[in-house]
């Protein structure tokens, strides 16, 4: 311990006595660890934002679309044929059992009226479970019952969107707005949820009770009608199990011979999703990966300059070897000391690096996330490439010939 | 080979070999050195340069191994010892003064005498302790924390001796330790020598090529072409008028 709290002497004072060099060589790993740290932020600001956007559609979602149809050799698209009911959703959740929630829904546009205010918007007819799916909570007011599903009570709930066109100032709750010129009540306002990640407008939106929407608003072709079944699995990594047994349910549901299409459709939203983030990962990994470069760079910058520093001080190596040091004892001052230049510039770095995100995302408005793993990953990362770059020329000082050393001019 | 006869004798040296080879050529430096030294002498060991005295004190300071022949120091026998055992046996038994006086420069007085207790592991408060008795020691007390670049030839000779004796060694080599410094300074350094010699037993082996300083040695040792000639007690003794007080 003593001779460990020694050579830290030596090696802070050998460091102080080239000030200029030191501070020099020190450049290279600031540089390098504040362009990792940086990088990083970047890359896990964008990531975070992606996660972000996915989390505000709804996790672990899949939406099961009524089915594209075949009529005299045309092909119509997905949802042009109702094929999917209330019974086939009920069925689905009972069926499989890594399903947490479904809601059968069946939307529409139709025009709205508070007073002298009128608004076109989408209506969705559909479950409570829906606001579970898509983690979102009723502002003010309150949610659907089964009372209301049971009884198919005209009653709504507004995106933030509407209220804005409709009641200006207003508290919609216990207001009539009329929807296709059929009165609801307002029974409550759900939170704002802002764009979802293809840009549309998530608050533009009524939901009204399934049963209300199918029997007074949208009509029914066969009873229990629905367009859509949204799907939340129990996790990520039951989706695409979950997928395949949606399938079968229906198949079998809906009478499909094993020769016959499909006659619905399932998305798996968080596929497309968790795509994005992939190749956000990726960015952000190619960017540290980079910004590593030049960290070591700065290593390299230490071993020049250790290299250097060893030669310089052949003569004082073969003092301290002729009074007893041993090639340890010369090792760990050498390797001390490219230590403390590749970690004092590590603390550095990651100052530089806050400030210059800082700087970059009040400038350019990008939006990053600074971790206090990746800022301690950038510190051990320093560290070790001290040791790395710092083991050569102290090796090369520790097995100097003490004769020759002591010679040396 | 060689027989250990004599319990007292602090140096055996047995028919010792040096042989550099410089590329094609082979330099024989040494060609069968015997030599016993006992505790508490004071030896000068004179020669041309060349002759082998240097290649001596180097082997005598575990510097540097021979290519045959023996040598014990206290009985030990440094043959078969590692590189570290060796660093270990200079930091505890050897005391080296140079001619350049080989001290680290931009470093104070005192922490140039420390260095050996570095590397013994002795404690901070310890060390400081034991560091400032040896420049004390040297006739140094007050300039512990000037640096060489502050001090005067002779007073560096005097930091690098405190360092050699810091750790209480079995015997003090000194190359040409007069070799840098004018006539006046080098009476006072043989001054000190004799002090530390005669007051407390220090055993010394000085190399030197001038016959003025190697008068005030015990014993005269003459080297030549790898081999001792010479040797004998010095009867005419000269006593250093300076550097011998408190």
């Amino acid at each position: 311990m003593t001779r460990l709290l020694a050579s830290l002497r030596i090696a802070l004072r050998a460091l102080m006595v080239n000030k200029m060099r030191s501070a020099l060589t020190m450049l290279g790993i600031i540089i390098g660890v504040g362009a990792v740290i940086a990088m990083i932020a970047v890359g896990s600001g964008a990531k975070s934002v992606i996660a972000e956007r996915i989390a505000s559609m709804g996790s672990n979602m899949l939406i099961v679309m009524s089915g594209s149809s075949t009529s005299g050799g045309f092909r119509f698209g997905s949802g042009t044929v109702p094929t999917l009911t209330v019974e086939d959703a009920k069925a689905i959740l009972s069926e499989i059992p890594s399903i947490k929630y479904v809601a059968p829904t069946l939307p529409g546009v139709a025009q709205v009226v508070y007073g002298n205010q009128n608004w076109s918007t989408s209506i969705q007819g559909t479950t409570p479970e829906m606001l579970d799916i898509r983690d979102w909570p009723v502002a003010s007011g309150r949610s659907f019952t089964q009372q209301d599903l049971d009884g198919a009570t005209k009653v709504c709930l507004l995106g933030t969107t509407v209220v804005e066109n409709l009641f200006g100032g207003i508290d919609p709750v216990g207001q009539i707005v009329r929807i296709k010129k059929v009165p609801f009540t307002v029974i409550g306002v759900l939170g704002q949820k802002g764009q979802a990640s293809f840009g549309q407008d998530q608050d533009d939106t009524i939901f009204v009770p399934l049963p209300t929407a199918q029997k007074r608003l949208f009509g029914m072709q066969f009873p229990g009608m629905v367009r859509t079944i949204t799907v939340q699995a129990r996790g990520p990594e039951v989706m695409g199990e979950v997928e395949e047994e949606i399938n079968a349910v229906l198949r079998q549901r809906h009478r499909i011979q094993p020769n016959q299409e499909n006659d619905f459709t399932v998305r798996n939203l968080t596929e497309i999703m968790s795509t994005a983030q992939e190749t956000a990962s990726v960015m952000s990994l190619l960017l540290g990966a980079i910004a590593s470069i030049s960290l070591m760079v700065g290593g390299i910058g230490i071993m020049n300059i250790m290299l250097v520093s060893v030669t310089e001080r052949t003569r004082e190596i073969g003092i301290r070897m002729a009074v007893g040091a041993k090639g340890r004892d010369i090792l760990l001052q050498f390797l001390i000391e490219s230590l403390v230049l590749s970690l004092i510039g590590g603390i550095l770095g990651i100052g530089i690096g806050v400030v210059g995100t800082l700087i970059l995302s009040s400038l350019t408005q990008w939006p990053t996330l600074f971790s206090m793993q990746a800022i301690l990953l950038a510190f051990l990362f320093s560290g070790s490439v001290g040791v790395f770059f710092g083991f050569y020329p102290a090796r090369k000082a520790s097995l100097l010939n003490p004769i020759e050393a002591l010679r040396y001019e | 080979m060689f027989k250990l006869n004599d319990m007292d004798s602090l140096i055996e040296v047995g028919n010792l070999v040096k042989v550099y080879s410089l590329g094609e050529m082979e330099v024989t430096a040494l060609q069968g050195v015997s030599l016993l030294v006992d505790r508490g002498e004071f030896v000068a060991i004179m020669g041309a340069s060349g002759s082998g005295k240097s290649t001596l004190m180097n082997i005598l300071g575990f510097l540097d191994r021979p290519t045959s022949g023996q040598y014990l120091l206290e009985g030990i026998n440094g043959e078969n010892l590692s590189r570290d055992e060796l660093a270990e046996i200079r930091n505890r038994k050897i005391g080296f003064v140079f001619q350049g006086f080989n001290l680290l420069s931009r470093t104070s007085a005192l922490e140039n005498v420390e260095l050996p207790l570095v590397y013994a592991g002795t404690p901070t408060s310890k060390r400081k302790e034991t560091a400032q008795k040896a420049l004390s020691e040297v006739n140094l007390k007050g300039r512990e924390h000037h640096h060489p670049s502050q001090l005067s030839g002779g007073e560096q000779q005097r930091v690098a001796i405190a360092r050699a004796l810091v750790n209480q060694p079995s015997i003090l080599l000194a190359d040409e330790p007069t070799g840098n410094l004018d006539s006046k300074t080098s009476e006072e350094i043989m001054g000190i020598f004799q002090r530390l010699n005669r007051e407390m037993g220090i055993t010394i082996i000085m190399i030197t090529h001038e016959p003025d300083i190697a008068s005030f040695a015990k014993r005269n040792i003459l080297f030549r072409d790898g081999r001792i000639i010479d040797d004998h007690a010095n009867s005419a003794r000269a006593v250093a008028a300076r550097g011998g007080g408190e």
